[in-house]
């Protein structure tokens, strides 16, 4: 898609999701559309390291955890949302530091493994540290944020308040990507030895990004908390970091757009597969096993092959038609 | 004084059945150089198969071997059918296991529901042993036999058998391997196989003691991966020696400190992977 | 003006010693190669040099200067830059973002997160400078993925010019290449200036001894024998060496 075509559909989509409360039928369903906004900005946080720096992390959840958390336990404690947000994000920027000092001795499998045990770490003291975290019981908050006294109440209002989130997560990853340091992060994913001989510094790349990666999941984690008005150990599980990944290599990896589309396939399955079938797992298990198998370059950029070869070949077919005599034209 | 010895011996039981989990997992990494992330399925789902056969009356032995073999079958053909196409793809072939472990999770959960299920010991080690002024379940000293003799058995086909042979050079070097004609992808398929035929007997040992529930694989599998991560992938004596030692490390943080329970389980595994990742992982790592 | 100068560099793999006491001395602006058998240990001398390998025992200094310890990635921005015997390029990127690559590398700017790298209009250019050299600037927005390997390897080396380095490490440049695609290289090679020091490894000769003005001849990890050309060409041991053991 180039040009005018590209750019027409996205004012097209811009303008669907600028009216979505009005065309959406109630507020529960509004409230799915934050949720998709908002696992769309962790999906493209986590696409930092795995699509851009290759760095498959199992732990992401344990991120988001954090940021939900710090912000829950803050505000039950009495302090304010603009302290409990900051104090959210600041703690979260450490954990990933010390995630990234971490898992950064290695790359690959050994890097999974390492950010897999300290997602589940975290996932440990959640569920266990009941004095801390409440335990399965979970921790719960009893207002949303007023961001320049406007009320979030309504699912309508934070969902707007959510798209502007959004949006301005999209357009920093759009620069992102886009700049010096997007290339270096790439370029030590294609070719980390040859950077070395270059003059860049691959450790200090890898760990810069993890904490941009880290800071956009604690705003998510944030998000998410006052979608829910509640938080969870289950946030933080295994499950949840196999299903962020999941929004990230269902989209695909390469492009802008790719966990967004990713998250909005997922959450739309996992609330579609609830209401109707039960199991929420299985079907995760399998869409998972589907593209690992079938499309690692993800949906997106796999359904662009295969729609592209249909589209080649339907044109090619009527060509043929057309050029046979008595054929319709 | 007592209560540390019932520990003691709880966690030589427990430490027991985790090398029978993590014998095969130690195998698997080792070989084919993934953590296999639905090894803690096929210990839930082989002690799933295992109760319910029974439940309809079988011999205890005879379950457990027959949930063996059932899981040798399933595992094989993932491997098979699965992992193969995805060979040299080791990244995509974890999270394959990944995926597959969140399905056989829900597909228990489906046929068995959430009950849990504990079935009692076989009949002839239901009871006591006494000693000292104390008395000691006799089922649990049998798990520690049951885990010796299987160590043993696995000992004398790794160094003494032809297969073994085959597999430690499939350890050390596979491309060389390959290049001195040994057939690297059945062996990755028998080794696999394997693997989940010893989680699966591990899950039909381990029922009366553990029982089975949802979940079950999730915190079996974290387990094996510490084992074998402080034990040297593809190593079966540092399987041994990490099952015990882990073993000791649950109970007694279970008892000690429930709530760091989990992070002093974990903490040792990200030492090691820390300071050693090379070391571990060879080809896999850094 | 000493340019390069190893001492005593030493390097073993589990019991094999790959590098062994070698000594090498280059002046500055001077052509030097470097052969030996396969296995003599060449690439592994480069990979010391650059800092990609640590050396057990031994210095390097460059232009004077003790690199020994300095890490790698500081090594391109004193003055080191390098050509691989496998291509190592970026297979998702156009040429000229191959070479862009190169420039950032010693650049603040590969720190910024902000600006787009496309806008970057002068450090594009300097890209093109650098293919031009190599004959490539007409190719420069084609996909990497679509070039020849001939071409790949003069993008090699347009990267490598690119860093304007003081010392130029080759590792073996005409490998794989037809006679045409040689030629270009070779041009390539020739044109490049005075100021620039080149050690080359090199298995091919005919293009190869043109370029030399000195010959160091590696074997086993060890220098066997080093002189000019007709030195290196008339001593026995070269003979040894090839034909020999």
């Amino acid at each position: 898609m180039k040009g005018r075509s590209a750019a027409s559909a996205g004012f097209g989509m811009l303008l669907g999701l600028a009216t979505v409360p009005f065309w959406v039928g109630n507020s529960y369903y509004v409230d799915v559309a934050s949720q998709i906004l908002l696992f769309a900005v962790f999906a493209l946080a986590l696409n930092v390291l795995v699509g851009y720096g290759g760095l498959v992390s199992l732990g992401h959840a344990g991120l988001f955890a954090v940021s939900g958390y710090t912000a829950g336990l803050m505000l039950q404690a009495g302090f304010g949302h603009g302290a409990a947000a900051a104090g959210a994000v600041l703690v979260t920027l450490l954990a990933s530091a010390v995630f990234a000092v971490l898992s950064l001795r290695s790359t690959g499998i050994g890097f999974l493994m390492i950010t897999l045990a300290l997602g589940q770490i975290l996932w440990g003291i959640a569920y266990r540290w009941a004095d801390l975290t409440n335990g399965d019981n979970g921790v719960s908050i009893s207002t949303r944020p007023s961001p320049f006294g406007i009320s979030l109440a309504s699912a309508p209002s934070l969902y707007y308040a959510t798209l502007v989130v959004f949006l301005v997560a999209l357009a920093v990853m759009a620069a992102f990507e886009r700049s010096p340091f997007g290339a270096s992060l790439r370029g030590a994913r294609d070719q980390a030895r040859r950077m070395t001989a270059l003059g860049y510094n691959v450790w200090l790349i890898r760990f810069l990004a993890f904490l941009f990666s880290g800071f956009w999941c604690s705003i998510a984690g944030l998000l998410y908390l006052y979608n829910k008005q509640f938080i969870s150990p289950q946030v933080s599980a295994l499950q949840a970091s196999a299903e962020v990944l999941l929004m990230v290599i269902s989209g695909g990896t390469a492009t802008l757009l790719g966990p967004v589309a990713g998250a909005t396939i997922v959450v739309i399955t996992k609330y579609v597969v609830s209401a109707y079938v039960v199991r929420w797992n299985l079907v995760l298990g399998i869409i998972f096993v589907a593209i690992i198998s079938f499309m690692p370059e993800g949906l997106v950029p796999g359904s662009v092959r295969i729609w592209g070869f249909a589209q080649r070949r339907w044109l090619a077919r009527r060509a043929t038609r057309k050029s046979l005599p008595g054929a319709p034209s | 004084m007592t209560l540390w010895l019932t520990l003691a011996v709880n966690s030589i039981a427990f430490g027991g059945l985790l090398f029978l989990l993590s014998a095969g997992f130690s195998l698997i990494f080792g070989l084919m150089r993934i953590p296999n992330l639905m090894h803690g399925s096929f210990f839930m789902l082989g002690a799933y198969f295992g109760v319910t056969l029974l439940a309809v009356g079988a011999n205890f032995w005879v379950a457990a071997l027959a949930s063996a073999l059932a899981m040798a079958i399933i595992g094989g053909g993932v491997e098979r059918l699965l992992l193969r196409r995805l060979a040299g793809q080791e990244l995509a072939q974890v999270l394959l296991t990944l995926g597959l472990s969140f399905v056989v999770s829900d597909l228990c959960l489906m046929i068995w529901t959430g009950d849990p299920w504990q079935p009692l010991a076989p009949s002839e080690l239901r009871g006591v042993v006494r000693a000292g002024g104390m008395i000691f379940p006799l089922y649990r000293l049998a798990v520690v036999v049951i885990a010796v003799i299987v160590a043993v058995a696995l000992w004398l086909m790794v160094d003494w058998t032809r297969l073994g042979a085959m597999i430690r050079a499939g350890v050390d070097d596979a491309p060389i391997a390959r290049v001195v004609g040994i057939r690297v992808s059945r062996l990755f398929t028998l080794v696999f196989a394997l693997g989940a035929a010893l989680a699966a007997f591990a899950g039909v040992v381990g029922a009366p003691i553990l029982s089975v529930y949802p979940g079950l694989d999730a915190d079996m599998l974290p387990l094996a991966l510490i084992v074998v991560i402080l034990g040297g992938t593809g190593s079966l004596l540092g399987a041994l020696v990490g099952s015990f030692l882990i073993g000791f490390l649950y109970n007694f943080g279970q008892a000690r400190f429930p709530d760091l329970a989990y992070v002093i389980l974990f903490l040792p595994m990200l030492i090691v992977l820390v300071v050693r990742p090379q070391g571990l992982f060879g080809r896999g790592g850094a | 003006m000493t340019a390069l100068a190893v001492t005593g560099l030493t390097k073993s793999f589990g019991g094999l010693r790959v590098t062994n006491g070698v000594d090498l001395t280059v002046a500055s602006g001077e052509r030097r190669l470097i052969i030996g058998p396969n296995g003599a240990g060449k690439t592994t001398l480069f990979n010391l040099i650059t800092g990609e390998l640590a050396p057990e025992a031994g210095t390097i200094t460059l232009f004077g200067q003790d690199i020994t310890r300095t890490p790698c990635r500081r090594r391109a921005h004193l003055g080191l830059a390098r050509t691989y015997q496998i291509i190592t390029l970026f297979p998702r990127d156009t040429i000229l973002r191959n070479v862009e690559l190169a420039l950032l590398g010693l650049s603040g700017l590969r720190w910024n997160p902000l600006v787009g790298l496309d806008r970057q209009h002068h450090l594009a250019s300097r890209a093109r400078e650098a293919l031009a050299r190599v004959g490539l600037d007409h190719i420069a927005d084609r996909a990497l993925a679509e070039t020849s390997y001939g071409e790949r390897r003069r993008v090699e080396i347009a990267m490598a010019m690119a860093q304007n380095p003081r010392v130029l490490l080759l590792d073996e440049p005409f490998a794989g290449l037809s006679i045409d695609e040689r030629r270009g290289v070779r041009e390539s090679l020739a044109a490049i200036p005075r100021e620039v020091t080149i050690v080359m490894i090199e298995h091919n000769m005919d293009v190869a001894l043109d370029l030399a003005d000195r010959i160091t001849l590696l074997h086993f990890g060890e220098v066997v024998v080093e002189g000019t050309r007709a030195e290196v060409v008339a001593d026995p041991r070269t003979r040894e060496v090839y034909l020999g053991e």
